[in-house]
C-alpha cells in the first residue's frame, strides 16, 4: 500500500531530491508535539530515507526567528528542495502539507 | 467602535493634575506633546490611524528617533511593509540618520515579511513566533519603544482571522505588560477608524491623521480621537512634514491674556516716530501698513527691521511675494543694506508662495519658525497674498496674531490695496490691529505723490496729519506737512509753494530793511542840519563878541581923550 502510494509520487518531476526540513517551535507545547509527530508521520509516508528534521526551538534560539521570518508557530520550513517554503500550523491537515510540500498537485481540495 | 461615539469622550478644560496623573512619554514632536498635555501615555499602546499617505509611518519614526535623540529611550521598528534598507532611505529626507542609530545599537528594525503566496495554513498556530522575536529585539537594545507598522498587513497574509484576532488582542496586553511605550499604525476604513476594527484592541490612546485636499492644496490634520486618563486637545490640529521631520500646531487662540507692553520701539523713522503720540511703536503689538501698489510697504518695513535688528535683536520675514536675495537687493536702492543683519543672524526670511501650501500649513509653518528663531518682530508682507476664504484668512491671522502676542513679539504686516481703495479683507483685518499706517497715493497736477496717515494707534495720541514722505536714496524721509488755505500740498505744487511763501518773505525782509534804512537817513540828514544851525549861531555870538570889545576899547580911547584935553586946557584936573 504504501509503496504502491509512493511510487507514482517518486516519478512526479515535483517529488524528487532530498528534503531539508525545518520545524520552528516555541517550547514543548501540545502544537508544537502535534506537528512534529504529524510532520514525522508525512515523511515516514512519503519521503522514506530522503529527509533531514532539525527542530528549533524558539525560546532558546530566538535570533533565528528572523533569518527564516519565522511569524507564527510552529511553522515548517522546506529549506531543500528550492524554492522554499512556509507550512504553519499543526499540520493536522495532511493534504495541505502535501501540498504545500509540492508532494501533491494543487489541484487536491 | 465608530468614530463618533469615540468622539463623545472629548475632553472639557485640561487641568493640571490630569496631565500629571499618568505617566507619559514625550514624542518630542512639536506640538504634539501639547495637544496630547505631556505625550503618548508610557508603557501602553497607541494607535495611529489614517489614510495613505498621511504620514503615520514618518511619525512613528519620528517618535522613535526622538526617543532615542531626546530621551534616551531605545526603540524598536518592527515594519510589516517596508525592508529595513528602504525605512532607513525613507526618512534621511528628514534628516534622521536611523542606519547609525541601527549601528550604535540605540534601534532594531525588525522587518517581518508576510506574504501570502508563500505561506501554507495547516492546522492550528499562534503568533509566538513574532512575539519572540519582538522580545529578541526589545533586549537587544533596551527598548522602552516600540512601533509596530502597520499590524494589518497580517490580515492579508494569514487567513485565519479568529487566530489573529485573538493574537493581536494578547500582543498588547503582552507589550503593556513589558512596559513599553508603542505606537501601532493602521490604515483607516471607510467608517471606521481602522480596516480591520484594531481600534478595539487599543484602547488607551488613538490619533488619527487626515490628509485633505481643497481647493487643490493639502492640509495634514491631526486629531487626539480618545486619551483614556488624560486631558487632550480635541480639535483637529494641522501638522507638516518637511525637511526638518514632523510637527503639529496647536491652532487654538491664545485667548486674550497677554500683557500689555508699555515700551516704545521705534519705527527706524525719525518722522513717523514724530507722528505717533508715544515716539513708535508699542512693543508686542500689531502694526497693519496698508497701501496700494507701489506705495512703500516692503521699504517701510525694511525700515523698521533695520531699527529691530540696530537694537540687537532678532527678527523674523515672512515673504510671500518676493524671494529674500530681490528684497535685500530693492532695499539697497533707498539705502538699507539687510545683508549684514542677515549674516549677523539677526534677520532670517522665510520665503514661500502662497499656493504652495494651505492657509493652516502657513500657519503650522510659521508656528515652528517662530517657536524656533524665537525672534523680537515678525513682519508678514503681504498679507494680502494669503488666498482663502475671507472667513479662513481672518481666522489664521487672528491666530497668527494670538501667537505673537501671546510671546510679546511684535508683529509687523503689510497688505496691498487694490486701487479702488479698502479691501473687504482689509475691513476685517482692522479689528486685529492695534496700530494702522496707511499708505495713500496723492494725486493732483499731473503726478502722484506718496502721503501717509496713522489710521489708528491703540493708546496713543496720535498725529491726525496726511504727511508726504519720498524714498529717497538715504531712505524713507517724511517731509513737513504744508497745511495750505486749500489743504495739504504735496509734491511740486507744494515746492511751488514753498518758493511762493520764499518770495514774498525775502520781500518782507527788504521791506523792513529799506523802511530802517530811510529813518536812518532823515535822522542823519536833521543831525546835520542841526550841526549846521549851531555852527551859524557860534559865529554870530562870535561876531557879537567881538564887536563889543571893539565898543569898549573905542569908549576908553574917547575917555582918555577927554582926560588929556582937560589937563591941557585947564592945567588941572577937574
Amino acid at each position: 500500500m504504501n509503496q504502491a502510494m509512493s511510487a507514482p509520487m517518486q516519478e512526479s518531476p515535483l517529488a524528487g531530491g532530498h528534503y531539508n526540513l525545518r520545524l520552528y517551535v516555541a517550547g514543548q507545547t501540545p502544537k508544537s508535539l502535534t506537528a512534529l509527530a504529524n510532520l514525522k508521520k508525512i515523511c515516514e509516508e512519503h519521503l522514506v530515507g530522503r529527509y533531514h528534521i532539525e527542530v528549533i526551538d524558539l525560546l532558546e534560539h530566538p535570533q533565528l526567528a528572523a533569518g527564516d521570518q519565522i511569524l507564527a508557530v510552529p511553522t515548517l520550513v522546506r529549506r531543500l528542495p528550492e524554492p522554499l517554503k512556509r507550512i504553519i500550523g499543526n499540520l493536522s491537515d495532511m493534504e495541505r502539507v502535501l501540498v504545500g510540500l509540492d508532494l501533491r498537485p494543487v489541484t487536491a481540495p | 467602535m465608530s468614530i463618533t461615539a469615540s468622539n463623545s469622550s472629548a475632553v472639557a478644560a485640561p487641568t493640571a493634575e490630569a496631565a500629571q496623573s499618568l505617566p507619559k512619554a514625550r514624542t518630542g514632536i512639536t506640538g504634539l506633546d501639547e495637544v496630547t498635555f505631556g505625550g503618548l501615555p508610557a508603557g501602553r499602546p497607541t494607535l495611529v490611524c489614517g489614510g495613505p499617505g498621511c504620514g503615520k509611518t514618518l511619525l512613528a519614526t519620528t517618535f522613535l528617533v526622538n526617543g532615542v535623540v531626546m530621551f534616551n529611550e531605545p526603540g524598536v521598528f518592527v515594519s510589516f511593509e517596508e525592508s529595513s534598507d528602504d525605512l532607513i532611505q525613507n526618512v534621511v529626507s528628514l534628516g534622521y540618520d536611523l542606519g547609525a542609530l541601527v549601528a550604535q545599537k540605540k534601534i532594531a528594525i525588525d522587518f517581518v515579511r508576510v506574504e501570502r503566496s508563500e505561506i501554507e495554513e495547516s492546522g492550528e498556530y499562534d503568533l509566538e513566533g513574532l512575539f519572540v522575536r519582538l522580545d529578541y529585539a526589545i533586549k537587544s537594545v533596551g527598548a522602552k519603544r516600540v512601533v509596530l507598522d502597520t499590524l494589518e498587513v497580517l490580515f492579508a497574509g494569514l487567513g485565519d482571522t479568529q487566530i489573529l484576532r485573538a493574537e493581536i488582542r494578547r500582543l498588547f496586553a503582552w507589550l503593556k505588560q513589558r512596559n513599553v511605550t508603542a505606537l501601532i499604525t493602521a490604515e483607516q476604513g471607510s467608517g471606521t477608524l481602522t480596516r480591520f476594527g484594531i481600534e478595539e484592541y487599543v484602547s488607551d490612546c488613538v490619533l488619527l491623521l487626515d490628509n485633505r485636499v481643497s481647493e487643490q492644496i493639502t492640509t495634514r490634520r491631526l486629531r487626539v480621537v480618545k486619551y483614556r486618563g488624560s486631558a487632550h486637545g480635541t480639535n483637529e490640529y494641522p501638522f507638516l512634514i518637511d525637511a526638518q521631520g514632523v510637527s503639529v500646531l496647536p491652532v487654538t487662540s491664545a485667548g486674550l491674556a497677554h500683557v500689555a507692553s508699555d515700551v516704545v520701539i521705534s519705527t527706524g523713522i525719525p518722522g513717523l516716530n514724530q507722528m505717533l503720540g508715544a515716539g513708535g511703536f508699542y512693543r508686542g503689538t500689531s502694526i497693519l501698513v496698508s497701501g496700494t501698489a507701489g506705495t512703500g510697504k516692503t521699504s517701510l518695513a525694511a525700515h523698521f527691521i533695520e531699527a529691530v535688528c540696530a537694537r540687537g535683536e532678532r527678527c523674523l520675514y515672512f515673504a510671500f511675494e518676493e524671494s529674500p536675495a530681490q528684497i535685500v537687493r530693492n532695499m539697497r536702492s533707498i539705502g538699507l543694506d539687510l545683508q549684514p543683519r542677515v549674516d549677523a543672524g539677526l534677520l532670517r526670511f522665510e520665503a514661500a508662495r502662497p499656493s504652495l501650501f494651505g492657509l493652516e500649513m502657513h500657519l503650522a509653518r510659521m508656528y515652528r519658525e517662530i517657536e524656533e528663531f524665537a525672534p523680537a518682530a515678525v513682519v508678514l508682507d503681504p498679507i494680502s497674498a494669503l488666498r482663502g476664504e475671507t472667513g479662513d484668512v481672518h481666522s489664521m491671522l487672528l491666530r497668527v496674531i494670538d501667537l505673537l502676542k501671546s510671546r510679546g513679539i511684535t508683529a509687523f504686516l503689510t497688505n496691498l490695496l487694490s486701487v479702488e481703495g479698502m479691501d473687504q479683507a482689509d475691513a476685517g483685518m482692522s479689528s486685529l490691529m492695534d496700530t494702522w499706517l496707511s499708505l495713500v497715493q496723492l494725486e493732483s497736477n499731473g503726478e502722484r505723490n506718496r502721503g501717509v496717515y496713522v489710521l489708528k494707534s491703540r493708546g496713543m495720541n496720535h498725529s491726525n496729519q496726511i504727511r508726504e514722505y519720498q524714498l529717497t536714496s538715504q531712505g524713507v524721509k517724511l517731509v513737513d506737512a504744508y497745511l495750505g488755505s486749500s489743504g495739504v500740498l504735496t509734491g511740486s505744487a507744494r515746492i511751488a509753494q514753498e518758493m511762493v511763501d520764499a518770495a514774498s518773505a525775502v520781500r518782507r525782509a527788504q521791506d523792513k530793511e529799506r523802511k530802517q534804512r530811510d529813518i536812518h537817513r532823515k535822522r542823519a540828514a536833521l543831525e546835520r542840519q542841526i550841526e549846521e544851525l549851531r555852527a551859524e549861531l557860534e559865529s554870530e555870538e562870535e561876531e557879537a563878541r567881538k564887536s563889543l570889545l571893539h565898543d569898549e576899547e573905542l569908549e576908553k580911547r574917547l575917555q582918555a581923550e577927554k582926560r588929556a584935553m582937560a589937563i591941557q586946557r585947564g592945567g588941572t584936573a577937574p
